[in-house]
C-alpha cells in the first residue's frame, strides 16, 4: 500500500512539472535563438546536447525504474549473484566516448567561429562601472569635441522597485541611453571595466564576456534583424549588480548614420557649452538631473546616504566643506571606498552642475557654485 | 598473573566517557568527535538554510520587499560559505570519524589529540565569520567565490575576519584529512588489504588527499588577498601590474577539487547503502575505486571551465572543454554500477535506500546539466545564470546533502543502539524530495530564459518560476525540523536495534554491538570476509 502511494506521488509530481512547463510557453523557459548567425548555432548546439542528455536520462532512469518496479523483495524477487561483467563495463565506458565526440565536434566548430577575429566595421568600447555601462564609439581620427561616449543607466524608478508604483513592461531591463548599432554590420565590442569585474551579456547575440579592470576583452556580433535586445550584467559586481541592464538597439544602416550624426552634433554642442558662463538656475537644474542619475543610488535622493558605507551629504562632510576638496573627490573618487572617480563618466558641465547642486540642495544653501570651464581647466591641468 | 588482571581492570575503569561538558571539550574519542562534527554541521545547515530562506523570500515576487540589495548579497555569500565549509564538509568529516575506524577494524583514529583540535577550531572560525554581521560594513558581500577586486579593494573591512576564518577552516580540514589518511593507511586490521576496504573508506582516502593538495592553495589565495588589502601588494590589481583573473585561476584550482571533496564521500555512502537494500553485492567494486581515482585526478586539470567567459584564448577554452567532458566517463561508470547493483536485486525501500536512489537520479540530472555547461559556446549563454544555480544545487543538495541524510538514517541505529521511526523517516524523505525538486527544477528554466545569479530583484518574465521555487524552498527548509525531531526521538527511544541492524548489511561496523562500544575494536577483528559489501 505504501509503495503504491509513493508511486502516485511520483507520477503526480511528474505531471505537475510537465504541465507547468507546457502552459508557460516554450520561449519563457528555453534559450533564445537570437538574431545572429552565431547565436543560432549556439541555440542548435544547446538543443543537440539537451536532447542527448534527455535520452541518456530516459535510458538510465528507465532501467532504474524497471528495476525498482520488478526487482522488489515484496514481489518475492530473489537477488541474483553477479558483481561484474567485463563486456558490459567496457561497453558503457566506450559508448559515452562516442557520445562525447559527437558533442565536441559541433562545439569546436562553433567556438572557432566565435573566436574568428575578422575585421570589424565599427569598434565600440564597452566599459563597466558600478552599476552602469559606458559606451564609446571609437573613431578612426579621434576628436574630443565630437566623441560619441555616454553612460547607460537603469531607467526603472525606485518607486517601481520598492512596489510603490506598478511595474511597467521591461521592468529592470530598460536604460536611458541604449547602445545603438546598425544591422548587418560586423561590430567589435572591446570590453573592459573601471572598478570591479562585470560581464556584458546580450543573450540574443550569444555574447557574454567578462569586463575585467585593466584588461580589454574582445567580442563581436552581426545583428541580422532590427530590434531592441536586452540583457544584464552577469558577474556579481556589488550591491546593485541586479540593476545594470544592457540594452542594444539595432537599427537599419541609414537610421544609424543619422543617429550617429546627431550624437556628434550634440557632443559638439556640449563641448561648446563648457566655455559659457552658466546661471545658478541652469547649474541647479542640470545638477539635480545628474545627481539622480549618477549619485542617488548610494547617497540617496535626499542626500542622507546609507552610513557608514555611503556618507550623508546633508549639513556635514565634503558637500559643506572646502569646494576644491569637494570637486577633487567627485573627479578622482576616494580610494578604499565605494566613491568612484567621475572624471571619465561625466562631462565638465555635469560635474560643475552636480557639485553646485550638492552644495545648495537639501538645505545645504552654501550659495557658492563652480563653472564648467573651471572644471575643464582643472581636468586639462591649466 | 594477578598483576595482569589488575591492569586490565584498571584499563576498563577508563573506558567509558567522562561526565559533563568537559567530556566534549577534552574528548579524543573518534565517536564523540564524530558526534560533535555532525551536530556542528547540522547547526550550520540550519543557519545556512535560514539565509537561503531569506534569499527565497525576497525572490518570491519581483521588487524589493524584505531586504535591501546590500544585505541580499551578504545572504548569498554567507549561505554559500556556511553550506560549503560549515555544513557539507564537516558532516563528511564527522561521518569519517564515526565510521572509518569501525570499517577498518581499528580502536580509534590514529591521531586522537589532533582530532580534538581539528574539530574545536571550527566553532571559533564560524563564530568569527558570523560575527561580521554585527560589525561596521556588514558581512562579506562578494559571493562565496570572492572574486577580486570586489573582495579586495572594494570589500567591506570585515573581509579580514573572513580571511582569518578561512585560514582556520583550512587548518582544520588539513588536520582532519591527515588524520584520516594515517588512520586508513596504518590502522587497518592485520590482513585487511586496500582493495578489501569499503568504498566509503576508499572515497575518503582519495578525498583526504584532495584536501591536502588544495586547502593550501585556498590559504594561498586568501593570503594574497590579505597582502593586497593591507600590505600594498598588487597580485590582483591591474593598476599595480597584477591580474584580477589570476585570482580566479588560483581560486578554482582549489575550487574544482573542492566540489569533488563534497561529492566523493557521497559516492562511498551510496555504494554502501544500495547493495544492502538490493541484497546484492556492489557491482564493479574495482572499477568504482578506479573511477573515483580518475575523477580525483581529472579534478585538478579542469578548473578553468568555471571561467569560460573570463577571456581565455581559444586553445585554452578547447582544452578545458575536452578535459571537462572526460569527467563524464568515470562518473557514468559509477552511475551504471549503481544501477547494475540494483538490477535483479531484491529491493526494499527503507529511508536510507530512498535517499540513495534519489541521490542517483538527481545527481545524474545535475551531472547531465554539468555536461551541458562544459560545452563552451553554450556555456557563454548559461554562465552565471540560474541554470548554473540549478546545476550545482542538484549535485549538492539531492547529491551531497541527501547522501549525508541517507548515511545518518543508515548508521544511526549503530550509533545510538535504537531504530529510528521508519514512517517518519519516509515522510521526511518525501517532503525533502518534493521540496528539492520544486525548488531547483524551475531554476533550469529561469536560467535558460536569462535570469542572472545573485540578483535581489528580477524582470517580470521570471516571476512565476521564482514563486514556485520559493514555495519549494520553504517546504524543503521546514521539513528539516522533522529530521531533527526524528534524530532526537531515536536518541531518546529504546526501540533496540540488532547488531546487524539491516538484514543484508555487510561490513565490519555491523559485527560490533549496537550501540557501538566506546572504543571500536580493542582487538583486531579476525573475519575480514565481511569487510566490504
Amino acid at each position: 500500500m505504501m509503495k503504491l502511494m509513493q508511486l502516485k506521488w511520483l507520477i503526480s509530481f511528474a505531471l505537475i512539472t510537465i504541465s507547468s512547463a507546457a502552459f508557460a510557453g516554450w520561449d519563457d523557459i528555453n534559450l533564445r535563438e537570437g538574431v545572429t548567425q552565431i547565436s543560432r548555432e549556439v541555440y542548435d548546439l544547446h538543443m543537440l546536447i539537451f536532447i542527448i542528455c534527455c535520452l541518456i536520462g530516459v535510458v538510465v532512469f528507465g532501467v532504474m525504474i524497471i528495476s525498482m518496479l520488478m526487482h522488489r523483495k515484496s514481489l518475492g524477487h530473489e537477488p541474483a549473484d553477479f558483481q561484474d561483467n567485463h563486456q558490459l563495463e567496457i561497453l558503457w565506458t566506450v559508448i559515452p566516448i562516442f557520445i562525447l565526440v559527437a558533442m565536441a565536434i559541433p562545439a569546436t566548430t562553433t567556438l572557432n567561429a566565435m573566436y574568428d577575429a575578422g575585421d570589424a566595421e565599427i569598434d565600440i568600447e564597452v566599459r563597466g562601472y558600478q552599476w552602469k555601462w559606458q559606451y564609446t564609439y571609437i573613431d578612426d581620427d579621434p576628436n574630443p569635441a565630437t566623441q560619441v561616449k555616454f553612460m547607460s543607466n537603469l531607467l526603472t524608478p525606485p518607486d517601481e522597485i520598492y512596489n510603490r508604483a506598478a511595474k511597467r513592461e521591461h521592468y529592470l531591463l530598460d536604460v536611458d541611453n541604449p547602445l545603438v548599432i546598425p544591422t548587418d554590420t560586423r561590430i567589435r565590442f572591446l570590453i573592459t571595466a573601471e572598478d570591479v569585474i562585470h560581464a556584458w551579456w546580450v543573450p540574443d547575440f550569444a555574447v557574454k564576456k567578462d569586463a575585467v579592470p585593466g584588461f580589454i576583452h574582445e567580442s563581436w556580433a552581426i545583428a541580422e534583424e532590427p530590434g531592441i535586445y536586452r540583457g544584464q550584467c552577469a558577474e556579481l559586481c556589488g550591491k546593485d549588480h541586479g540593476f545594470m541592464p544592457v540594452v542594444v538597439h539595432a537599427v537599419e544602416r541609414p537610421e544609424y548614420d543619422a543617429w550617429l550624426a546627431d550624437q556628434k552634433q550634440a557632443a559638439q554642442q556640449a563641448w561648446n557649452e563648457t566655455g559659457k558662463t552658466w546661471t545658478m538656475d541652469e547649474l541647479m537644474t542640470t545638477g539635480e538631473e545628474v545627481y539622480l542619475r549618477a549619485c542617488a543610488a548610494c547617497h540617496q535622493v535626499n542626500g542622507q546616504g546609507l552610513p557608514p558605507a555611503f556618507p550623508s551629504l546633508v549639513g556635514q562632510g565634503i558637500a559643506v566643506g572646502d569646494i576644491d576638496a569637494h570637486i577633487d573627490i567627485i573627479l578622482n573618487g576616494k580610494p578604499g571606498t565605494a566613491m568612484q572617480a567621475f572624471a571619465s563618466q561625466l562631462s565638465p558641465s555635469e560635474i560643475a552642475a552636480v557639485t553646485t547642486y550638492e552644495r545648495n540642495a537639501w538645505g545645504n544653501n552654501l550659495g557658492d557654485s563652480v563653472q564648467p570651464k573651471d572644471i575643464n581647466s582643472m581636468l586639462t591641468g591649466q | 598473573m594477578s598483576a595482569v588482571i589488575e591492569h586490565d581492570h584498571h584499563e576498563d575503569h577508563h573506558h567509558g566517557p567522562d561526565k559533563g561538558l568537559m567530556r566534549w571539550v577534552l574528548t579524543t574519542n573518534h565517536k564523540d568527535i564524530g558526534t560533535l562534527y555532525l551536530w556542528f554541521s547540522f547547526i550550520m545547515f540550519l543557519t545556512g538554510g535560514v539565509f537561503a530562506l531569506v534569499i527565497r523570500a525576497e525572490l518570491f515576487q519581483p521588487g524589493l520587499q524584505i531586504v535591501e540589495p546590500e544585505f541580499f548579497i551578504q545572504m548569498t555569500t554567507m549561505h554559500g560559505l556556511i553550506m560549503v565549509f560549515g555544513a557539507v564538509m564537516p558532516a563528511f568529516v564527522g561521518l569519517a570519524n564515526w565510521l572509518v575506524p569501525m570499517m577498518v577494524g581499528a580502536p580509534d583514529m590514529a591521531l586522537p589529540r589532533m582530532n580534538n583540535f581539528s574539530f574545536w577550531i571550527l566553532p571559533f572560525a564560524f563564530s568569527m565569520l558570523l560575527a561580521t554581521f554585527f560589525m561596521e560594513g556588514g558581512a562579506p558581500n562578494f559571493g562565496w567565490t570572492f572574486y577580486a577586486p570586489l573582495s579586495t579593494e572594494y570589500a567591506p573591512p570585515t573581509v579580514t575576519f573572513f580571511i582569518f576564518g578561512v585560514h582556520l577552516m583550512g587548518a582544520s580540514s588539513i588536520m582532519g584529512s591527515i588524520n584520516i589518511i594515517v588512520t586508513i593507511l596504518n590502522m587497518r586490521a592485520p590482513g585487511l588489504k586496500l582493495m578489501q576496504m569499503p568504498l566509503f573508506v576508499w572515497t575518503w582516502l582519495i578525498t583526504a588527499y584532495l584536501l591536502l593538495a588544495v586547502m593550501p592553495v585556498l590559504a594561498g589565495v586568501v593570503t594574497m588577498m590579505l597582502m593586497d588589502i593591507h600590505f600594498a601588494t598588487a597580485f590582483f590589481d591591474a593598476g599595480g601590474g597584477g591580474d584580477p583573473v589570476l585570482f580566479q585561476h588560483v581560486f578554482w584550482f582549489f575550487g574544482h577539487p573542492e566540489v569533488y571533496i563534497m561529492i566523493l564521500p557521497a559516492f562511498g555512502i551510496v555504494s554502501a547503502i544500495i547493495p544492502t537494500f538490493a541484497r546484492k553485492r556492489l557491482f564493479g567494486y574495482a572499477s568504482m575505486v578506479y573511477a573515483t581515482s580518475a575523477i580525483a585526478f581529472l579534478s585538478f586539470i579542469v578548473w578553468a571551465h568555471h571561467m569560460f567567459t573570463a577571456g581565455i584564448p581559444i586553445t585554452g577554452e578547447l582544452y578545458f572543454m575536452y578535459a571537462t567532458m572526460l569527467i563524464a566517463i568515470p562518473t557514468g561508470v559509477k552511475v551504471f554500477n549503481w544501477v547494475a547493483t540494483m538490477w535483479k536485486g531484491s529491493m526494499t525501500f527503507e529511508t536510507p535506500m530512498l535517499f540513495s536512489v534519489a541521490f542517483v537520479i538527481l545527481f545524474t540530472i545535475g551531472g547531465l546539466s554539468g555536461l551541458m555547461l562544459a560545452i563552451v559556446p553554450a556555456d557563454f549563454q548559461y554562465h552565471d545564470t540560474y541554470f548554473v544555480v540549478a546545476h550545482f544545487h542538484y549535485v549538492l543538495v539531492p547529491g551531497a546533502v541527501f547522501s549525508i541524510m541517507a548515511a545518518v538514517y543508515y548508521w544511526l541505529p549503530k550509533w545510538t543502539g535504537n531504530m529510528y521511526n521508519e514512517a517518519l523517516g519516509k515522510t521526511h524523505f518525501w517532503l525533502s524530495f518534493v521540496g528539492v525538486n520544486i525548488t531547483f527544477f524551475p531554476q533550469h528554466f529561469t536560467g535558460l530564459a536569462g535570469m542572472p545569479r545573485r540578483i535581489p530583484d528580477y524582470a517580470l518574465q521570471f516571476a512565476d518560476y521564482n514563486m514556485i521555487s520559493s514555495c519549494g524552498a520553504f517546504l524543503f527548509g521546514f521539513s528539516q525540523i522533522l529530521f531533527l525531531f526524528i534524530i532526537l526521538q531515536t536518541i531518546q527511544d529504546d526501540k533496540k536495534a540488532t547488531n546487524q541492524v539491516w538484514e543484508s548489511a555487510h561490513g565490519l561496523e555491523w559485527t560490533l554491538p549496537s550501540p557501538a562500544p566506546y572504543h571500536s575494536f580493542s582487538t583486531p577483528p579476525k573475519n575480514l570476509q565481511e569487510a566490504h559489501g
